[in-house]
């Protein structure tokens, strides 16, 4: 016969372990907006894989919390991202938001994320003054023209002191043209030209005939990556390497999700760049097994930004102890620090943009496959134009 | 220089590939068709696919996506588009874009959203120079494909029977029928022949142009460019207006660059407001 001192202990051992399960399914919900079709729909692809990744590799639980992932698509059209960012806040209860894969994606939700006072990682979009627009942001992929500093530097120390700018003609692409320029100047360098190429047009026949007959030591290029991949044809169609014009580039242009179907002529070709997926560290390799066996893809430099956007979600929510308030999340992820796939990075405590290791990358073909090798390494660059 | 007008020519030989199936369903038949760019996207797919998965060479890829999409055409033409014939202008512009948006996202969903790449047999890679002129080999496959084209389309269209039975029955549907010519049969040939000469034009332009899924909205401005400049009365007509806007495109952009895309646009203003029906218009025409 049980006695009634025995009972209520059991009881209370089995109240105690029921509380356990009660507390971890306490869920805090993550929306995470990115564009899953229309024309940038890897981006989203890229950015998710890195996001699974952490989950999977850190586990779904954090101070007491169950995070849940909500996957919305915005198709890559700004009205859409701006309408779901408020309906998972509002709706769902969201208390952090993620993804835009567009500067101009990006940039709609700043107003609802300031009036609802939810932080929102950016894991994509690049352009420096989005983080500004509100005191909810901050960003774990790239500031502003910070790829492109390093490779002016780099040029000039290795003898390529007339150079052409090529660009897409859009905010990023601009603000990577003013930081290269800015630097290589700097630098001592001379910039024969520059010429910015419409986002729309990808036939770049007449804009690399001019480069070739202004006879510059090297081109610079920034274009979008699905783009930088008929660029480079076309870049060794028109025989410029022949004539000696050596291709330095943002690592968009040597994306590790194309650069295998560009095949060949890649080989040799010098960019700067936060993330390649040949990155020697153990971090790294965790993360690249983990995306290839779950997502069957090569990770490339949007899904490590999505990864880090779970890290710094995740120290966020261990600082503040579980308090899923706003404002005290975006407090405490200033100023944090770890060390990423890419390197060690930091969350700028005043700018919450993000400072990282640029590394100077060849293309080289690893076993078989193309990879972006690092062979010099910046550390701790912070955006150009934030100083 | 040279080498500027080479380009242009090319590309606008390209265009004319492109945009001479969209002259003949829009100026022959009286069809809106805006999805026209959607069978040259289906062309540039056949070909990625049977290279990319298949392993097939280049050259083979070229017929192949002329057949498809020309099937393609001949099929949705039969089951959708005939009942539109007799339809209203606008009723045609909301029906073809339309199929527009299903195939983008159908594509989308087969075949991914991102940019497809093929690799040219070596041959046609590269490039050479011929008297100081730099010469793209694929470029010049380009202009001697295309230029062979243009020949055998405006002889099949003036000298051969079907030819003459296309014109009368576009001219008059009911008195061709009357004199024994089988209309529907015709159009449904034409339109075939239009939907493959895109899906060839989209295989040619997969290396050039790229292609991703939003291809037909890309560059159903620079088709529509092509045959109201172009006028809708005749082959040579498109052609030489897409070689005039493919050698301005290109010329504009290596000597003024800031301008950039902007130069056809200005060009087809002015050709508007100096031809208000095209280049070369036929009188009387629809």
């Amino acid at each position: 016969m049980i006695s009634r001192r025995v009972f209520i202990a059991g009881t209370a051992a089995t109240t105690a372990l029921a509380a356990v399960p009660a507390m971890a399914a306490d869920v805090l919900k993550v929306g995470l907006i990115l564009p899953m079709t229309g024309p940038f729909a890897s981006t989203g692809r890229q950015v998710e894989a890195g996001v699974r990744a952490y989950m999977a590799l850190n586990g779904d639980t954090v101070a007491g919390k169950k995070i849940e992932i909500v996957l919305r698509d915005d198709a890559g059209t700004a009205d859409q991202t701006r309408r779901l960012a408020q309906e998972l806040i509002v709706n769902d209860g969201a208390k952090m938001l993620m993804g835009f894969g567009l500067t101009p994606l990006a940039l709609a939700v700043a107003p609802v994320i300031t009036q609802a006072k939810v932080p929102a990682i950016i894991t994509s979009a690049t352009t420096s003054s989005i983080v500004k627009q509100s005191p909810f942001y901050a960003r774990t992929s790239m500031a502003g023209p910070q790829s492109a500093v390093p490779v002016a530097t780099w040029a000039v120390k290795n003898g390529l002191k007339r150079v052409v700018t090529l660009v897409s003609d859009y905010g990023p692409g601009i603000d990577i043209e003013k930081g290269f320029t800015d630097q290589f100047k700097k630098d001592g360098g001379q910039i024969v030209e520059a010429v910015r190429v419409p986002l729309q047009n990808p036939d770049f026949a007449p804009f690399l005939q001019r480069v070739r007959d202004s006879k510059p030591d090297a081109i610079f290029v920034f274009v979008p990556s699905g783009v930088g991949s008929l660029f480079m044809k076309q870049f060794v169609d028109r025989g410029l390497a022949e004539a000696g014009i050596k291709l330095i580039a943002t690592g968009d242009v040597t994306d590790d999700d194309l650069l295998n179907a560009i095949g060949d002529p890649a080989l040799g070709v010098i960019t700067g760049h936060f993330y390649s997926a040949s990155h020697d560290s153990p971090e790294n390799k965790a993360f690249v097994a983990r995306v290839k066996k779950a997502a069957n893809i090569r990770p490339n430099f949007m899904s490590v930004g999505g990864f880090d956007a779970m890290a710094l979600a995740y120290a966020a929510l261990k600082k503040t102890n579980g308090d899923t308030d706003g404002t005290k999340l975006i407090e405490a992820m200033k100023g944090q620090s770890w060390v990423s796939p890419r390197g060690p990075i930091t969350i700028d405590a005043a700018t919450r943009d993000i400072i990282q290791d640029i590394y100077i990358r060849e293309v080289k073909k690893v076993d078989g496959e193309l990879y972006n090798v690092e062979f010099a390494t910046f550390p701790k660059i912070k955006d150009p134009n934030a100083q | 220089m040279l080498t500027i007008l080479f380009d242009g020519i090319a590309y606008g030989m390209l265009l004319f590939v492109l945009a001479c199936g969209l002259s003949i369903t829009l100026g022959l038949m009286n069809f809106v068709n805006l999805a026209h760019g959607a069978f040259a996207m289906a062309g540039g797919y056949v070909t990625v696919i049977m290279m990319n998965r298949y392993g097939l060479s280049f050259y083979w890829c070229l017929p192949a996506a002329f057949l498809v999409s020309a099937t393609v055409g001949a099929i949705l033409e039969r089951l959708l588009y005939r009942p539109l014939y007799k339809a209203s202008h606008l009723d045609q512009v909301l029906f073809s874009i339309g199929i527009v948006f299903m195939a983008i996202a159908g594509v989308d969903y087969f075949m991914g959203g991102q940019q497809q790449l093929i690799n040219l047999p070596p041959e046609l890679k590269g490039r050479f120079d011929f008297l100081g002129i730099g010469i793209g080999r694929y470029r010049l496959f380009i202009i001697v494909l295309c230029a062979f084209l243009v020949v055998t389309l405006q002889l099949a269209l003036t000298k051969t029977r079907f030819g003459s039975q296309l014109r009368a029955a576009v001219d008059d549907g009911r008195v061709a029928r009357g004199l024994g010519v089988n209309v529907s049969l015709v159009f449904s040939l034409t339109f075939a022949l239009g939907s493959g000469l895109a899906g060839l034009g989209g295989a040619l332009g997969t290396d050039l142009l790229g292609l991703d899924p939003n291809f037909p909205l890309k560059f159903l401005i620079y088709f529509m460019i092509v045959v109201t400049v172009g006028g809708t009365s005749s082959i040579s007509g498109p052609f030489l207006a897409a070689l005039l806007l493919g050698i301005a495109d290109v010329a504009g952009k290596y000597y003024v660059p800031q301008l950039g895309a902007f130069i056809i646009y200005a060009l087809m203003v002015l050709v508007l407001i100096l031809r208000p029906h095209g280049l070369f218009s036929r009188e009387g025409g629809r």
